[in-house]
C-alpha cells in the first residue's frame, strides 16, 4: 500500500452508508498518549525527536497485525508538500501536522479508518474514522488499539490527572469525540445560530471541515467535547450518541420537513441551481464545489434530484480539493488551470461533457 | 405553533413532569426567558479564553511559583504560562498547586481522572478504581425520562442501583 494509492478510490468513512449517513458524515474518535520517560514534544531536542519517532513507529510496525491490516507508515519529514496536503484532505493528519517540522510521521491502515499520528502535538494522536453515526464502534476498535499499543509502549499516567498530555485540556482521558454533520436546511431556515448556542451551552466545540480553526464552509459542522477529565469515556460516547447527536439530527429534519411543506419551490431553486453550476462551469473553486455539491446532497437525500448517488458527492467532495486533483491530473496546477481542471472533473463525475 | 404567552411563533417547547402529570408548554424565546429563564443565556466561555483569563489574572501578581522550575525538563511555570504547552509528564506533580485549579476550570469543575486506567504490564503502581459517577447517571436518567426513551431509562436505573450497592 502506498500513498499515492489513495488518490484512486475515497476512504472508508467517505462511502456514505453509515447510520443516519443523510445527516452525520463521519464519526470520529481520537486519544492522545504520550510516552513515559520522554519530554513533551516542545521540550525535546533534535536527538530525542528523532529517537521518540523511531521508538513509536517501530512500535506501531510490530503489532501491525493485531490492530490494523494493510497500515503503512509515512515518514513525514521526509514526504513531499502535497503528499501531507493529500493526507490532510483526507482527514488522516491535522493541518500542523502537514506543516511542522522535524520528525514525525503517521500510519494509516483499515482502509483509512485508522490513523495515528507519530509526534503532532502529544508523542501519539490516535485515530478512527467511521462512516455515518459509528461511536461505539469507534470506541470499541480504538480502544482495542489503544491497550495494543499500551503492551508496547508505557504512556505517561497520573492517579489524579490520567493519561498526561501536553495541554491540559486534553488530561484525563484524552479522548475527544468528533460528528461531523450536516445541516444544510437548519442554514436556510437561519436556526443553526441555536445548535451553535445549544452546542457552547453543552460545553461542545462547533468547528468546520478541518477542525481546529477552520470554517464551516458548504454547511458541514464537526461538533466535539472539551471536556476530558472526570468523566468516563463511555459517558462522554453515550451524551453524544443518545442526546446531543440525535437532538441536533432532529432539528436538521424538522427544517427539512419546514422546507419541503413550507419552501418546495425555493428548496428546489437552491438544489437545482446547484446542479446546474456543476453541470455547466468551465472554472470552480474549491469553495463553490462545497457549497454547491452540499445543496446537491440535500436534495438527493430530500429526493428532489434523482440519479445521483451520495458516495458519487462523496467522492467529488474529496476529489476536487487541490492536494487530490493535481495528484489525479499527475501535476501541479494552480490558479485558473486549477479551477479549470477541477470544473472538468466535475461535469465529467456528473456525465456531462 | 404560536406562544401561549404572546403571540410571536413558539421556538421553545417544554415538557415537564408534575405529580406524575405531562404538561407541555410551548412559548417564543422571549417569553420562555422571562418565564422560564430558559434560552437568551449567555453561553459558557470557550476554553480558551477561561485559560487566558486565568493566565492573564496570575501573571500580575508576584507569585513564588514563578520561579520554580521542572527538574526534568527545565520549563518554569511562567515559561508555561506564556505557551500553554507543558514541557513533560512531571510538570504534572511540580506545578500540581499551580496546575489544579485551571485544570477544573477547562473541565467543567472536575479534579480527578474517572475511566480507562492502563494496565501496565510490571507496573507496581497501583491504578485508581474506575468510579461509577452516579450524579451523572441520574442526570442522564432525567433526561431519558423526558427524551421519553422508556428502554434507556430502566438501563440507567438498574446502573444505579448497581452501582449504589457495590
Amino acid at each position: 500500500m502506498k500513498l499515492n494509492d489513495l488518490t484512486s478510490r475515497a476512504g472508508e468513512w467517505l462511502r456514505g452508508n453509515g447510520p443516519m449517513s443523510e445527516v452525520v458524515i463521519s464519526s470520529r474518535i481520537r486519544l492522545a498518549r504520550n510516552v513515559a520517560g520522554h519530554n513533551f514534544l516542545s521540550r525535546c531536542s533534535r536527538a530525542q525527536r528523532n529517537s521518540l519517532e523511531t521508538k513509536i513507529r517501530t512500535a506501531l510496525l510490530a503489532e501491525t497485525d493485531q490492530f490494523a491490516k494493510g497500515l503503512f507508515y509515512v515518514d513525514l519529514a521526509d514526504a513531499p508538500e502535497i503528499d501531507r496536503q493529500l493526507l490532510v484532505e483526507r482527514h488522516l493528519i491535522s493541518k500542523p501536522h502537514a506543516t511542522a517540522e522535524g520528525a514525525r510521521g503517521v500510519a494509516v491502515g483499515e482502509e483509512e479508518s485508522v490513523s495515528v499520528m507519530v509526534n503532532e502535538e502529544d508523542h501519539l494522536r490516535i485515530q478512527v474514522l467511521k462512516s455515518g453515526l459509528q461511536l461505539e464502534e469507534a470506541w470499541e476498535q480504538i480502544n482495542q488499539i489503544d491497550d495494543v499499543l499500551e503492551s508496547q509502549l508505557d504512556f505517561a499516567f497520573h492517579p489524579r490527572f490520567g493519561y498526561l498530555t501536553a495541554c491540559p485540556t486534553n488530561v484525563g482521558t484524552g479522548i475527544r469525540v468528533s460528528v461531523m454533520l450536516h445541516l444544510p436546511a437548519l442554514k436556510l431556515t437561519g436556526e443553526i445560530e441555536k445548535v451553535f448556542r445549544a452546542a457552547k451551552d453543552m460545553k461542545l466545540a462547533v468547528r468546520g471541515l478541518y477542525g481546529e480553526g477552520t470554517e464551516a464552509t458548504g454547511d458541514f459542522y464537526q461538533i466535539s467535547n472539551q471536556t476530558t477529565l472526570g468523566k468516563v469515556e463511555e459517558d462522554i460516547i453515550q451524551d453524544f450518541k443518545h442526546v446531543v447527536i440525535p437532538k441536533i439530527i432532529d432539528y436538521e429534519h424538522h427544517a427539512r420537513r419546514t422546507l419541503l411543506n413550507e419552501r418546495l419551490t425555493a428548496l428546489d431553486d437552491k438544489v437545482h441551481r446547484a446542479y446546474g453550476v456543476l453541470r455547466a462551469a468551465r472554472m470552480i473553486t474549491s469553495e463553490e464545489v462545497l457549497l454547491m455539491l452540499s445543496h446537491l446532497r440535500m436534495g438527493v437525500n430530500l429526493g428532489r434530484l434523482q440519479g445521483i448517488e451520495i458516495r458519487t458527492i462523496n467522492e467529488m467532495l474529496l476529489m476536487s480539493q487541490p492536494a487530490h486533483l493535481q495528484k489525479l491530473m499527475g501535476k501541479k496546477l494552480e490558479g485558473d488551470a486549477r479551477r479549470a481542471a477541477r470544473a472538468d472533473f466535475i461535469r465529467k463525475k456528473l456525465g456531462v461533457a | 405553533m404560536k406562544c401561549e404567552n404572546c403571540n410571536n411563533p413558539a421556538t421553545v417547547h417544554l415538557t415537564e413532569i408534575k405529580a406524575g402529570k405531562k404538561i407541555e408548554k410551548h412559548l417564543c424565546e422571549s417569553c420562555a426567558a422571562a418565564l422560564e429563564g430558559i434560552g437568551n443565556a449567555k453561553g459558557h466561555t470557550p476554553i480558551n479564553e477561561l485559560l487566558t483569563n486565568f493566565v492573564m489574572a496570575q501573571s500580575g501578581g508576584a507569585l513564588k511559583e514563578q520561579t520554580s522550575t521542572c527538574e526534568t525538563c527545565g520549563i518554569t511555570w511562567a515559561e508555561f504560562r506564556q505557551s500553554g504547552v507543558l514541557g513533560c509528564a512531571n510538570d504534572y506533580r511540580t506545578f500540581e498547586k499551580e496546575l489544579a485549579p485551571l485544570i477544573q476550570r477547562a473541565h467543567e469543575g472536575a479534579t480527578h481522572h474517572v475511566g480507562k486506567v492502563p494496565t501496565r504490564r510490571g507496573s507496581t503502581t497501583l491504578a485508581p478504581k474506575r468510579r461509577v459517577d452516579t450524579d451523572k447517571l441520574k442526570k442522564d436518567l432525567q433526561r431519558a425520562i423526558e427524551a421519553e426513551d422508556y428502554e434507556r431509562a430502566a438501563k440507567l436505573r438498574d446502573q444505579i442501583r448497581t452501582a449504589e450497592n457495590a
